[in-house]
């Protein structure tokens, strides 16, 4: 194999949206659903759809909301990375739609979504099934670009997982890490941007390597970064130093960003990755591609993405601005500045589901707002953040307040910060399945 | 300052001189305070629905009373009071938004 002269790649690392109009519907019997009730379909209950559902029901409890949900259980992505960490269960982040249904009175279906004919102002289930709506929310969250690195592909992902979707595909890259020997090398490619959770890969990287620290002390974590820069870079890197020796020759990580560590070519067979220009080799025990992304699948095959792969929208709204009365909300949107999170996706769902409760009312939608903090573990007791409230401008785009938000002070309390993570887990689970 | 804020600000203004807090907030929904809910709802993320914690590490914003929240968001705001997350959260809100919210969770499902 090649080596990678990692030290100069360190050094190398540097570092629209159209209004559109609003249809004031008021609670007017629809001609296409033909009821008078107001009916609201939401596509997808996770972070984003599943908090649109809740609080629909929550501002009007008229309003008739039916939720379709693929699965019958949501495992979340925030705290994946802890339980490849060994710091939790996949179970204690799975969670049941019981609450929505028996709590909340939201119908909960579980099917799969196969058309939405916006024409006709329904959607189709895989079984055949059809629904009416007068406002349809669509939250599917991402899908993978699986054409951009020769040799892997979505029939790869039982041998090379992505674990970018918690679930089995979590449980299957902590088996493979508990399996490695001591002395044995996990690779990680994050993804180019934009993607679902900035700060993530390198939160992965963290627990990993606090994994290794109590078990596989010998063991190393190569990142092979899309990117020049990443999220969080600094605290992260600072947190690298001080809890996993970065920096030193016995540094258990080492980060290569693009141009030389992005990955162009995988042997799944081997766990080879192929990186830069030259396509070094990099030979894997354990090998974890984080594939490009889009909007989940649904919304380009609905027509409500754009050449970018991700659905522009009306913020005030969240309205699409190719479609009308279909609503796109957390990672398939267009969201920027607010990034790709579940908890943007959670901010952005409430504002969706004030403006739509608004809108079958007959009411124009008030001044949204939005916040978002996005936490990470560096180790089990070493947290760090970064926030940001969220305004409309007077362009009608979303604007991050001045003088607001930023990053974990260098100087802050790493423990509060932890505490702060795991409050914030429990807190907005239950926010969305409670 | 959009002209519904202005409505808003002035209407506390005067209802507070009136001492009638209960329609201070009064708007074009009903009567209810929107921009105290719209933001009220996002701190759900962190504080939980209404302001009620279920975590061990964060205490229940709805315990608090207005005059409390209110004391504390503009303390964060500031700089007067330490924090690691709020002091960079409260800077991105307007007294009247901090006012507007603190009067929100002390009357959420109360
Ligand atoms: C490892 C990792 C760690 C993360 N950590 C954090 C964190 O700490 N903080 C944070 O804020 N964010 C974090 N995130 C990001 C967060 O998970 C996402 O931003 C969030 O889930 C987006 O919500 P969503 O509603 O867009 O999509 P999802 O939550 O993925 O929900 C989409 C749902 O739609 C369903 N669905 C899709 N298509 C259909 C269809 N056609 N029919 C029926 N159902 C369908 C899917 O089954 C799924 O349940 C993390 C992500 C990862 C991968």
């Amino acid at each position: 194999m090649n080596k990678l002269n990692r030290r100069d790649f360190l050094r190398l690392a540097g570092g629209a949206s159209v209004v559109s109009g609003l249809s004031l519907a008021g609670c007017a019997s629809n001609p296409k659903t033909g009821s008078s009730s107001k009916k609201v379909v939401v596509i997808g209950g996770g972070f984003g759809g599943g908090t649109a559902a809740k609080y629909i029901k929550k501002f009007d409890p008229s309003v008739d909301v039916t939720l379709i949900e693929y699965q019958k259980t949501y495992t979340t992505c925030p705290g994946s990375n802890w339980v490849l960490g060994g710091l939790k269960d996949l179970k204690s982040i799975t969670h049941t739609y019981d609450a929505m249904k028996n709590k909340h009175g939201v119908n909960v279906i579980h099917g799969w979504v196969s058309v939405i004919d916006a024409e006709n102002q329904k959607v189709q289930l895989s079984s055949g099934e059809s629904i009416g709506y007068d406002r349809l929310i669509v939250s599917p969250g991402i899908d993978f670009k699986f054409d951009t690195i020769e040799g892997y592909s979505e029939k790869d992902v039982g041998s090379v997982p992505h674990a970018w979707k918690a679930g089995p595909q979590t449980t299957l890259l902590r088996n493979q890490l508990v399996a490695m020997p001591d002395g044995g090398t996990f690779v990680i490619a994050p993804p180019p941007n934009p993607f679902r959770c900035p700060p993530g890969p390198y939160e992965r990287v963290s627990m990993v390597a606090h994994y290794f620290k109590q078990h596989k002390p010998k063991s190393k974590i190569l990142v092979l970064d899309a990117k020049p820069k990443f999220s969080k870079q600094k605290l992260f890197m600072k947190g690298w130093e001080d809890l996993y020796g970065y920096g030193t020759d016995n540094s258990m990580i080492e980060w290569v960003g693009a141009p030389d560590g992005k990955v162009t070519k995988v042997d799944v067979k081997t766990k080879t990755a192929y990186a830069g220009d030259l396509e070094e080799a990099v030979k894997a025990d354990v090998l974890n591609i984080i594939p490009a992304q889009k909007a989940g699948s649904i919304a380009a095959a609905t027509g409500l993405t754009n050449d970018s792969g991700w659905c522009p929208v009306d913020p005030k709204t969240w309205e699409s601005t190719l479609i009308p009365n279909v609503h796109v909300i957390g990672d398939s949107a267009i969201q920027s500045p607010l990034p790709k999170s579940g908890y943007a996706a959670n901010s952005e769902a409430k504002v969706c589901a004030a403006a739509i409760v608004d809108l079958l009312n007959g009411r124009e939608p008030g001044e949204p707002s939005w916040v978002n903090t996005c936490y990470s573990l560096v180790g089990p007791k070493y947290g760090i953040s970064v926030a940001m409230v969220y305004d409309l401008t007077k362009e009608g785009k979303i604007g991050k307040v001045k003088g607001s938000g930023g990053l974990t002070a260098m100087d802050a309390s790493r423990r509060k910060e932890a505490n702060y993570s795991e409050n914030w887990l429990i807190n907005i689970s239950n926010d969305i399945f409670g | 300052m959009t002209l519904k804020s202005l409505i808003t600000t002035t209407s506390i203004a005067v209802c507070s001189l009136m001492g009638l807090h209960s329609i201070a907030f009064a708007d074009s929904h009903g009567g209810a305070n929107h921009m105290g809910r719209t933001i009220g709802v996002s701190c759900a993320g962190c504080h939980g629905t209404d302001g009620v914690s279920h975590s061990p590490h964060l205490r229940s914003i709805s315990e608090l009373s207005e005059e409390k929240i209110v004391t504390a968001l503009k303390k964060f705001k500031s700089g007067e009071r330490k924090g690691s997350i709020m002091n960079r959260i409260a800077k991105g809100y307007t007294d009247e938004q901090i006012t507007a919210v603190a009067h929100y969770f002390a009357t959420v499902n109360k």
